[in-house]
């Protein structure tokens, strides 16, 4: 079979980028599922909101990409703490279905609201000035921002692990994910700790909406239907380890991209096919601890 | 880790089958009695159609512990099976129902096998993730004709002599396969085998440990949901009269969530009641546009924080009364 290099590049980088928006939810959803022992359902549309917030900041207060770039995460973050103190500390000692559920509450609201006041169409977000244009890479021509966005979220995820796994912070979370009694003892403030890591969790899917707004425009329902993928991808991954998540969500990207170049009418479904044949040969995921 | 419906089932019981015997007997004659109310017939049965879907899902969470995201797959397939049964077959309408409701046992059969290797939260992401991946099935299918759906299917007589176009009698055959799963989702709770199906939801590794094959019956009350859960899906299209991708959303599926924890978790009567309730909005709250899906997240929130038992359920705590 004839490969056409250049589209075959096209479609690997494609899956390259959303790879990097599955690796940067899976990660936020892995750090909470760590902390809270939620799946958070509302994961997708807060990744909205991130986008929805670059788009509010550049159109009502003149602020350009990279001010979103800092800002959306910390007003969504804030908004997921307000979230996590008003509504998901009450389900602590509660079996994990109700976090689900409740999440999935939001989920709904959130994106009621949005779709109430902007419709189901998409909001054009322009690529920021700096980040426009192509570089000639001898093979194929590489959208500078397409590579912007997963440089970025490949130094983003890096920095999460390693802050997780390296910092004495992140030793902190651990030991308050394994026995929050022992480690409040020590005088940590662990309610405020679960607080923060959910904020961080949800500053990482506004992140990816902010990185996902100049490629795929800013609709209401962006989050919907990509966080059951993600779904998916956890799965797969199993979530035992947050540089699990991290290959896992690039991984499955890649795979997709292929796919799509190979046997495109599959492209929708391939991650679900895995799914089904991860779980029939290691149900516990592949980076994930049996349970 | 506590069982999710442990705050839903009232542990007081007295009397319970006799007290069950009248809420059905109740439940039976105001179904009948509703034609000649001038209540809009379609909606009662539309409403009775996800009333047994409700019920369905609820044999698998609230006897089992298991959460379904994923139910409208089941809803869907029969649909879609039976309305091409109907429309380009010619099928009459009872081999199209044997027809759509088989496609939904084959698929829960084949699904429950994949889902059941994991539980809790990630049971809930696999059968979601694998609706999601037949609704993409659905959309590329040529014999679903993608957006459009299945329109304009053929309601035909059932038996040969049932006339189906005719309101009235379409209503009661439908009652009619509303109490017939009704009755079977009662019958297998309170047999032997609903019985180990609450003790795995109490504590999976104890029913091991007693010697409980467990996944053995974890997968047969999948597969009898989603059994149950189809022939609702196939009843739903002499309703309709069409099959259409949003029966196979998974938002569909939050929506049978939602209608059973609305009703309670884990009672006998609160799908149905449940199902009634969010039919109902759907149908007075329609003109609100958007607002329908912030009512239904608010609703969500709602129950899951100060309503755990939902209405049944707290009716039924009130009076100490398992229904």
């Amino acid at each position: 079979m004839d490969i056409n290099v250049p589209a075959l590049l096209a479609q690997l980088l494609v899956g390259l980028i959303n790879g990097s928006f599955y690796a940067l939810l899976s990660l936020g959803l892995a750090v909470i599922f760590g902390m809270l022992n939620i799946i958070n359902f509302a994961h997708g549309a807060l990744y909205m909101m991130g986008a929805f917030c670059a788009y509010f900041l550049l159109n009502l207060l003149g602020l350009n990409y990279w001010w979103a770039l800092i800002l959306s995460p910390i007003i969504v973050g804030l908004f997921g703490m307000v979230m996590e103190r008003t509504l998901l500390q009450w389900l602590s000692g509660l079996d994990h279905l109700y976090g689900l559920l409740l999440t999935f509450g939001v989920a709904l609201i959130i994106q009621g609201v949005f779709q109430n006041y902007f419709g189901s169409s998409g909001l054009p977000y322009a690529i920021p000035e700096q980040l426009r244009g192509a570089i000639n890479l001898g093979f194929m021509y590489l959208p500078v921002y397409r590579g912007w966005v997963v440089v970025f979220s490949l130094v983003v995820c890096l920095l999460t692990w390693f802050m997780i796994e390296r910092t004495r912070l992140g030793a902190y979370l651990r030991a308050a994910t394994e026995n929050p009694t022992l480690v409040r003892a020590f005088g940590i403030n662990v309610p405020r700790m679960i607080t923060l890591t959910y904020g961080l969790g949800v500053g990482l899917a506004a992140l990816a909406g902010v990185l996902s707004a100049p490629i795929n425009q800013v609709r209401p329902l962006m989050g919907a239907d990509l966080i059951i993928v993600v779904f998916a991808v956890v799965v797969i991954g199993g979530m035992g380890s947050i540089m699990g998540s991290i290959i896992t969500g690039f991984a499955l990207g890649v795979i997709e991209g292929l796919t799509k170049y190979f046997y495109p009418e599959a492209s929708n479904t391939v991650v679900f096919v895995l799914m089904v044949l991860v779980l029939l040969v290691k149900p516990s995921g592949l980076t994930g601890r049996a349970t | 880790m506590t069982s999710i419906t442990q705050n839903s089932v009232p542990t007081t019981t007295r009397r319970p089958v006799r007290d069950e015997m009248i809420a059905f007997g109740i439940m039976t004659v105001v179904l009948a009695v509703v034609p000649f109310t001038g209540v809009y017939p379609f909606f009662v049965m539309q409403g009775l159609c996800f009333a047994l879907l409700a019920c369905a899902f609820n044999l698998l969470i609230g006897y089992g512990g298991l959460l379904s995201f994923g139910h409208a797959m089941f809803l869907g397939t029969a649909g879609y099976v039976s309305g091409h049964a109907l429309k380009v077959w010619g099928l009459p309408p009872e081999l199209a129902i044997v027809v759509g409701t088989g496609a939904s046992f084959c698929l829960a059969v084949v699904t429950g096998l994949i889902a059941i290797r994991r539980q809790g939260i990630y049971f809930a992401m696999i059968t979601l993730a694998l609706s999601q991946l037949l609704y993409f099935i659905y959309l590329q299918a040529p014999f679903t004709h993608g957006e459009d759906g299945i329109q304009g299917i053929p309601q035909g007589k059932l038996f040969g002599f049932i006339d189906l176009s005719n309101a009235t009698t379409l209503y009661f055959v439908v009652l009619a396969g509303f109490l017939l799963g009704f009755l079977i989702i009662y019958r297998a709770i309170n047999s032997p085998f609903g019985e180990v199906l609450k003790a795995i939801r109490e504590n999976e590794p104890r029913a091991i440990s007693l010697g409980y094959k467990t996944d053995q019956y974890k997968l047969l009350a999948f597969i009898l949901s989603g059994t149950l859960a189809g022939f609702a899906g196939s009843l739903k299209v002499f309703v309709a009269q069409n099959a259409s991708l949003t029966d196979v959303h998974w938002t569909m599926s939050g929506e049978i969530v939602l209608m059973t924890l609305v009703g309670g978790l884990g009672t006998i009567f609160g799908p149905v009641v449940g199902a009634f309730v969010i039919i109902a909005m759907q149908q007075y709250l329609a003109g609100f546009g958007q607002w329908v899906t912030v009512i239904q997240g608010v609703i969500f929130v709602a129950c899951v924080l100060t309503f755990r038992r939902g209405i049944v359920g707290e009716i039924g705590h009130l009076f100490k009364r398992s229904l």
